[in-house]
């Protein structure tokens, strides 16, 4: 036996008939309208408009959203997501599930926080791969600390003015509306309320932040925001209570990255095995020096650890007592994984590995990104040293 | 017009199978299992007739153990409205298959019986054909294009010189060839949905069928490795191997 994507992965009793079902259907769904071209979006910087509403057909962008609004909610659980997150992650293209799947970042603000008017105009459209929406925090003049945000939203009769500018905001270019986070009142937490803000309104402008390490494929963009007025209604929640909605969305979306970068891990793996077999060296395969087959075991260990404590977080969000600390410090475990995964199966590619055109190459560039992207490192461990009251 | 549609599951297309190490079948153990892809484009064909008003049910029915389930599950994510399994016990021959499905076909009255041409694990290309002997049905098989017309069907056939267009009377049989469709991904809302959906299970007694074996597999080997390539110094040398060697001028 090889060690492949599929075998590299250790059994989880959790998986039932459809979770199989689902990936077998969305793996075809890859391999056939995403894979043959995904090497050729990346170096494009884009993906095409009309993946869209194939992904809606689908069912990939409606997974977990209420039925009311197109999605597909009923009987969907966490392995329904994770199986999700290994499909695109397997592509080897960080940029297509960022861009593709932004939504998951930006629509469950509105979802679980919005108007049912703001619901009704917005979920349906983005669940059908019609219209788009990102997810506006970080600013120019600050990322991970979200509280002291600077970008205003002044109250003007029924309106707000909002001034100030979002950056590094994946989908940002194409989105037709953003869930935006503003300051609406005093300093520090309490001050910030979330804005749904459409793209066409007037004072808005955006620029493409199209050269990047990695994630080439997603169409990062700096927005700014010049006298734009917005209506009261588009508040997401409450007045200053933006900080809570804000910190809800973050257990989601470090599963999504978690769960991603380990099976980008994998397929480095897979990689890099398949080469060793192959590739003879000295007169004998790769596989066979100690050297090379030390790194492949190592690459396991690493795999099988980050894999059962995604399941363990995954199981901790099923039974409704999910811990945020532990669920920062596995996005910690992840990106030191495929970070470690990238660097082995380049050394064991060799040259081959650092041409473009191979998964693993691609994977190598997007490791910064995953590890600073979604709360850094630095930022994890900060956040888990609280959550744990040390 | 209910349209009857049998599936088989069968190893994946993307799987590189091997061979069992005493030479006894194939190895199944841990292996990725699917629908048969020409069944997948007889299901396919089945649930676009339905979509387009001609069939007002579909009913998929596959033949083997529990786990055939599976693919019966698959076939109803496409779009099926309930399936029927024959339970069985390890391999069952074309000739059985075929019976077993006439015993469906007699409790079930389809007008139309949509098959693959053939199975990618046994390639037997039998039970289709045997079916319509055995129902006494018109049956058109290698379909690339079928239209239903009232009480008729065409179907239009891949053969070595081209296409042929047969009509046939309708309850009629029809085996489907690659090119009849691009069947659908089912999407994540029907797979779930297709939990949901009915699934009754017969015996071989329910349908007064024995199962009986008439052949035995006496061996399975892998085909024979190929050989790296060598590079020739002349023309001459080419044309000498190609003649002496290899024997194909």
């Amino acid at each position: 036996m090889s060690l492949t994507f599929d075998s590299a992965r250790m059994p989880n009793p959790h998986m039932r008939e459809e979770h199989e079902a689902w990936r077998t259907q969305l793996r075809r769904f890859v391999d056939t309208e995403i894979m043959p071209y995904a090497e050729q979006w990346d170096e494009d910087g884009h993906i095409p408009i009309e993946l869209w509403p194939k992904a809606a057909e689908v069912g990939l962008l409606g997974l977990g959203y209420p039925e009311a609004f197109g999605g597909i909610s009923e009987g969907i659980d966490s392995w329904h997501n994770w199986i999700t997150n290994e499909e695109l992650a397997r592509i080897g293209v960080g940029g297509i599930p960022a861009s593709l799947m932004v939504h998951g970042i930006g629509l469950p603000p509105v979802i679980n926080w919005g108007s049912e008017a703001m619901k009704q105009a917005v979920a349906p459209s983005v669940i059908a791969g019609e219209k788009h929406i990102a997810l506006g925090i970080t600013e120019p003049g600050g990322g991970s600390d979200v509280a002291n945000l600077s970008t205003t939203a002044e109250r003007d009769g029924d309106h707000f003015i909002v001034n100030g500018s979002k950056t590094y905001i994946t989908g940002g270019m194409r989105a037709n509306w953003v869930s935006t986070a503003v300051r609406t009142g005093g300093e520090g937490p309490g001050g910030v309320s979330m804005l749904l803000i459409p793209t066409d309104a007037e004072g808005f402008s955006r620029t493409a932040l199209d050269r990047k390490q990695g994630w080439w494929a997603s169409d990062t963009a700096t927005l700014y925001f010049d006298n734009v007025r917005v209506p009261v209604e588009n508040l997401i929640g409450e007045e200053n209570k933006g900080f809570l909605v804000i910190m809800t969305n973050f257990n989601g979306e470090r599963m999504a990255m978690a769960s991603g970068m380990e099976a980008m891990a994998r397929v480095c793996l897979e990689e890099a095995v398949a080469w060793a077999q192959e590739r003879k060296t000295f007169g004998k395969r790769l596989a066979d020096h100690q050297v090379i087959r030390h790194k492949i075991a190592q690459m396991k260990q690493k795999l099988n650890a980050t894999q059962a404590y995604v399941r363990a977080c995954y199981e901790s969000i099923e039974s409704g007592t999910p811990n945020p600390g532990d669920i920062a410090m596995l996005k910690v475990q992840a990106s030191e994984t495929v970070e470690f995964c990238a660097r082995e199966a380049m050394q064991i590619l060799g040259g081959i590995g650092y041409m473009r055109g191979s998964r693993v190459e691609r994977i190598y560039r997007e490791v910064r990104v995953n590890a600073i992207g979604g709360g850094s490192e630095e930022i994890m461990r900060d956040l888990a040293s609280r959550q744990y009251g040390i | 017009m209910k349209v009857l549609v049998a599936v088989k599951r069968v190893v994946d297309y993307n799987v590189k199978v091997r061979a069992k190490a005493d030479g006894s079948d194939v190895d199944l153990n841990n292996v990725k299992m699917s629908i048969n892809p020409f069944c997948e484009i007889a299901v396919e064909e089945a649930v676009r007739l339905k979509e387009a008003g001609t069939a007002t049910e579909v009913i998929a029915v596959s033949i083997g153990d529990k786990a055939c389930q599976e693919q019966i599950r698959t076939a109803l994510a496409l779009g099926a409205d309930r399936g029927i399994q024959v339970e069985t016990e390890g391999s069952v021959e074309p000739l059985v298959v075929a019976k077993l499905l006439k015993g469906v076909v007699e409790k079930e009255q389809p007008q139309l019986v949509i098959l693959g041409k053939q199975s990618i694990d046994g390639d037997n290309n039998q039970t289709g054909q045997m079916l319509g002997a055995l129902t006494n049905m018109p049956q058109g098989t290698f379909a690339s294009e079928i239209a239903v017309d009232g009480d008729k069907l065409s179907v239009t056939r891949e053969v070595d010189g081209g296409l042929q267009t047969l009509s046939l009377n309708m309850p009629a049989i029809v085996t489907s060839d690659l090119r009849l469709n691009e069947p659908r991904y089912a999407s994540l809302p029907n797979i779930m949905k297709a939990k949901k959906k009915p699934l009754d299970v017969y015996s071989p007694a329910d349908l007064g069928v024995e199962v009986t074996t008439h052949l035995t597999q006496v061996s399975v080997e892998p085909p024979a490795e190929r050989q790296a390539g060598i590079k020739v110094e002349s023309v001459d040398e080419l044309v000498d191997k190609l003649k002496n060697e290899a024997k194909v001028i």
